[in-house]
């Protein structure tokens, strides 16, 4: 039963239609706005299939090769669109399969509507072939979930899938469907949801707040911005640079914040966290006022939390209420959204420089530097790294492309070295860490950006793990450059290993196969890396290629990546070596 | 901090899948629902869960956001026992014998407010309402002379300050 009262726009859209559930949703994804949709098929969502078949000029499907693949491509199309993404599974195992994206989705706040196809109403809790309890299991990493059972319903609730997904702080929803339910007809009529009662998606900024915030940013010596992904979920990376530049504040972001702002903007001073970078996370630990935009104080990047920013007052704009003093106790919390917060904040700052205090940044990245960047970026030893192969991709792209990562020490090494000038560009698996991410993830942000150069950087591990999406990208001609940075080892883990574990590396060695020939395999031009001489014209090789290109780069095996907060320790305990 | 009794109201739309939400909240971080009960509001169609957790008030504030959250939670209190008027109420089962034998058990009827729902040849029932401690203390008194069964019920509650429910969902129709 439905029971949510939502508010609807006025209708437009008067004309009845009588179309099976299968078609109304097909119908009600149109008047979302949908047009790409990524799925597979299966016994319990072929009504819709058959839809999506006579519907296919007007909304593309997308045959990935594995549920989750679907999942983290819509999430890939979401995070450089903006869009809501869509995933689509049948019952039983293809809705299983959709758990990891769900919950990918749910951590990084990332919009999307899964469709699952379920058997119908009167097999419901009979064991009946292919049934899972999908609403049970997908409850904890979905934003809402909901089981339609009747034709008539499928219209209410799609508008309320899109509308919760894109709110507020987005996240995925899941919308499972009785095959009865998409077989029988309803009368269609399609209105986009307005609100729900129940649920307040944004608060209105306070201004006592406000003044109060504004007051301490005025007559702080010492200011510091740390700013997240709620600013590019937002839409506020103008207002943000606006009070970087009139108030002088040095701003560091988390790893989802990364591409908000340029990342040679001279008060952009870097990436804080367990592997950001020195100055950005010892002088958190020295600023007097510690202004949070859009982040949420996840443990990587705060370390210890009884030694965190212990001696500033802190600010904290964020748009939803269960983030205020979870992690860090703020001294003000502004509710809100990103965008407007700082729109009626900016007024009430004054201008300023804090050239001194800007000055500590450079100090602490002239030491980092001299101990860490300069080794990673310009190596005189043998090996490749990974540091140098960002460089030239850098150069290559002049800046310009979306760097999709996977998880691991490349990813921290993309995030770290990556240069970004426009925002929504850095595209990778934040809260969850879900290796296997960025293959598919590289067909969502190529698909939902197709102007754009899309480079996934992928470890030689998670790589495996989806490996088979290279069929996806292959059929579809997607020209996305892959470069895998191949040093033979699950190599973060190995990492932890060798610091924590006495280089006891237990089952994090890998004998990999030919990577080359898998991607020809699949039809792509490939080429493989071993040393540096090679390594510029491959990727600028790769880089001008009209179509997808596979780069296996062997890098060196055994290399850490640093600066790093070993965990449980202060943001002030970074290590450099 | 110091652990207490917490008393959290939530007021939802009706759905069949909120309390798993709901309960899968106290799950991951390792609270105990000491009590729950849902029941009808005072509003049409919105129904109200009231559970009684014992922690601290820093988790409890942090769950309550949590709870507050979910899409289809209008509102979500929590009230120390101070702050609220509350009921639980609890049936005893016990050997008919004893109500003879053992004399002390009719002091204990009497002095407790109980009443004797039923009584049959083998065993009768006390009905108790009361504030938790109330009841424990009876459950206390009686365990000696052996309970043949006990159970005590979710805890209802009213707050002494006004909820603004109604309130807010009439903000909400009248908005725009
Ligand atoms: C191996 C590994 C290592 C990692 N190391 C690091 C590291 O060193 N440094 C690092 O930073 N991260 C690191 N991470 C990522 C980390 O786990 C978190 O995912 C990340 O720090 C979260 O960033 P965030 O808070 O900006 O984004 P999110 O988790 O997306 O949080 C965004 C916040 O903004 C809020 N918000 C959303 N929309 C708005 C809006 N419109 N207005 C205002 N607020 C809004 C949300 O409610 C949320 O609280 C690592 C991950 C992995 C896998
Ligand atoms: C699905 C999944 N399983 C396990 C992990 C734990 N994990 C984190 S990083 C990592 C190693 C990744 O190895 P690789 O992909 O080769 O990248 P590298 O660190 O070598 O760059 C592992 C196993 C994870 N994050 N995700
Ligand atoms: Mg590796």
């Amino acid at each position: 039963m439905e029971t949510i009262t939502s508010k609807k726009t006025a209708k437009n859209n008067p004309e009845k239609l009588r179309v099976s559930g299968a078609e109304a949703i097909i119908h009600c994804l149109l008047a979302e706005g949908v047009d790409l949709i990524y799925g597979y098929p299966g016994g319990a969502i072929m009504p819709v299939y058959d839809e999506l078949y006579k519907f296919q000029d007007r909304l593309t499907h997308i045959l990935t090769r594995h549920e989750q693949g679907a999942t983290h491509a819509a999430q890939g199309y979401a995070r450089v669109s903006g869009r809501v993404g869509v995933a689509m599974a049948t019952s039983g195992p293809g809705a299983t399969n959709l758990v990891t994206g769900l919950a990918d989705a749910q951590i990084d706040s990332t919009p999307m509507v899964c469709i699952t196809g379920q058997v119908p109403r009167h097999l419901l809790g009979s064991d009946a072939f292919q049934e899972t309890d999908i609403i049970g299991i997908s409850t904890p990493v979905t934003k809402w979930n909901y089981q339609i059972t009747k034709a008539e319903e499928i219209p209410d609730i799609m508008a309320k899938a899109f509308y919760i997904a894109r709110s507020g702080r987005p996240g995925p929803v899941l919308i499972d469907i009785t095959k009865n339910a998409q077989f029988d007809e309803l009368d269609f009529h399609y209105e986009a949801c307005k609100g729900v009662r129940s649920y307040q998606p944004v608060a209105k900024v306070n201004e006592k707040d406000l003044d109060a915030a504004a007051d301490l940013i005025n007559k702080a010596a010492k200011p510091y911005i740390v700013f997240g992904q709620g600013v590019i979920l937002g839409k506020a990376e103008q207002e943000l640079k606006q009070l970087v530049e009139k108030a002088g504040i040095p701003a560091a972001w988390t790893i989802l914040g990364l591409s908000a702002m340029n990342t040679d903007h001279p008060l952009n001073v870097g990436m804080v966290g367990m592997h950001g970078n020195y100055g950005p996370n010892v002088l958190t630990n020295e600023c007097d006022v510690l202004i949070a935009i859009g982040m949420r104080f996840d443990d990587r990047v705060t370390g210890n939390l009884e030694t965190y920013a212990k001696q500033a007052k802190i600010i904290h704009m964020e748009i939803d209420p269960a983030e205020i003093d979870k992690n860090v106790k703020v001294d003000i919390a502004l509710l809100g959204d990103a965008k407007e917060t700082l729109q009626a904040l900016l007024p009430r700052i004054k201008k300023n420089k804090h050239e001194a205090w800007r000055n500590e940044f450079r100090e602490k990245y002239e030491e980092e530097f001299k101990e860490v960047i300069e080794k990673d970026l310009h190596p005189t030893k043998a090996g490749l790294t990974m540091g140098e192969v960002v460089e030239e991709i850098n150069q290559a792209t002049k800046n310009k492309a979306v760097i999709v990562t996977d998880v691991g020490q490349h990813q921290m090494v993309a995030c770290r070295y990556a240069k970004f000038d426009q925002s929504k560009s850095n595209i990778t698996s934040g809260g969850l860490g879900t290796m296997g991410f960025a293959l598919p993830a590289a067909i969502g942000a190529k698909m939902g950006a197709m102007d754009r150069e899309v480079v996934a950087i992928i470890g030689d591990g998670g790589y495996q793990m989806t490996i088979q999406e290279l069929a996806t990208i292959y059929q579809n001609k997607l020209a996305i450059k892959i470069v895998v940075l191949n040093n033979d080892h699950l190599g973060m883990v190995r990492q932890w290993q060798e610091l924590f574990f006495e280089s006891r590396y237990a089952s994090t060695v890998m004998t990999n196969p030919d990577f080359v020939k898998i991607a020809e395999g699949y039809h792509l031009k490939a080429r493989r890396v071993t040393e540096r001489k090679d390594l510029k014209a491959a990727v600028t090789e790769m880089i001008a290629y009209k179509e997808p290109y596979f780069l296996e780069v062997k890098v060196e095996k055994e290399d850490n990546v640093f600066p790093m907060i070993p965990s449980g320790a202060s943001v002030s305990d970074i290590r450099l070596k | 901090m110091e652990k207490k009794w917490f008393t959290i109201s939530v007021y939802s739309e009706n759905n069949v899948g909120l309390l798993n939400r709901i309960s899968g909240i106290f799950l991951k971080r390792h609270i105990n629902i000491e009590g729950l009960n849902v029941s009808k509001s005072e509003i049409e169609h919105v129904s109200k869960f009231t559970i009684v957790v014992f922690t601290t008030e820093d988790w409890t504030r942090k769950i309550v956001a949590q709870i507050e959250k979910q899409i289809e939670v209008i509102k979500a209190f929590y009230h120390t026992d101070e702050e609220i008027i509350y009921q639980e109420s609890a049936l005893f089962k016990i050997a008919s014998h004893l109500l003879f034998d053992e004399r002390q058990i009719q002091n204990i009827i009497k002095e407790s407010n109980s009443q004797i729902v039923t009584v049959s040849r083998e065993f009768f029932v006390l009905a108790k309402t009361g504030r938790r401690h109330e009841i424990d203390e009876m459950h206390d008194q009686l365990e000696p002379y052996g309970i043949l069964q006990f159970v005590r019920s979710g805890r209802i509650a009213v707050t002494k300050a006004s909820m603004p429910i109604t309130a807010m969902l009439n903000a909400y129709e009248n908005q725009e």
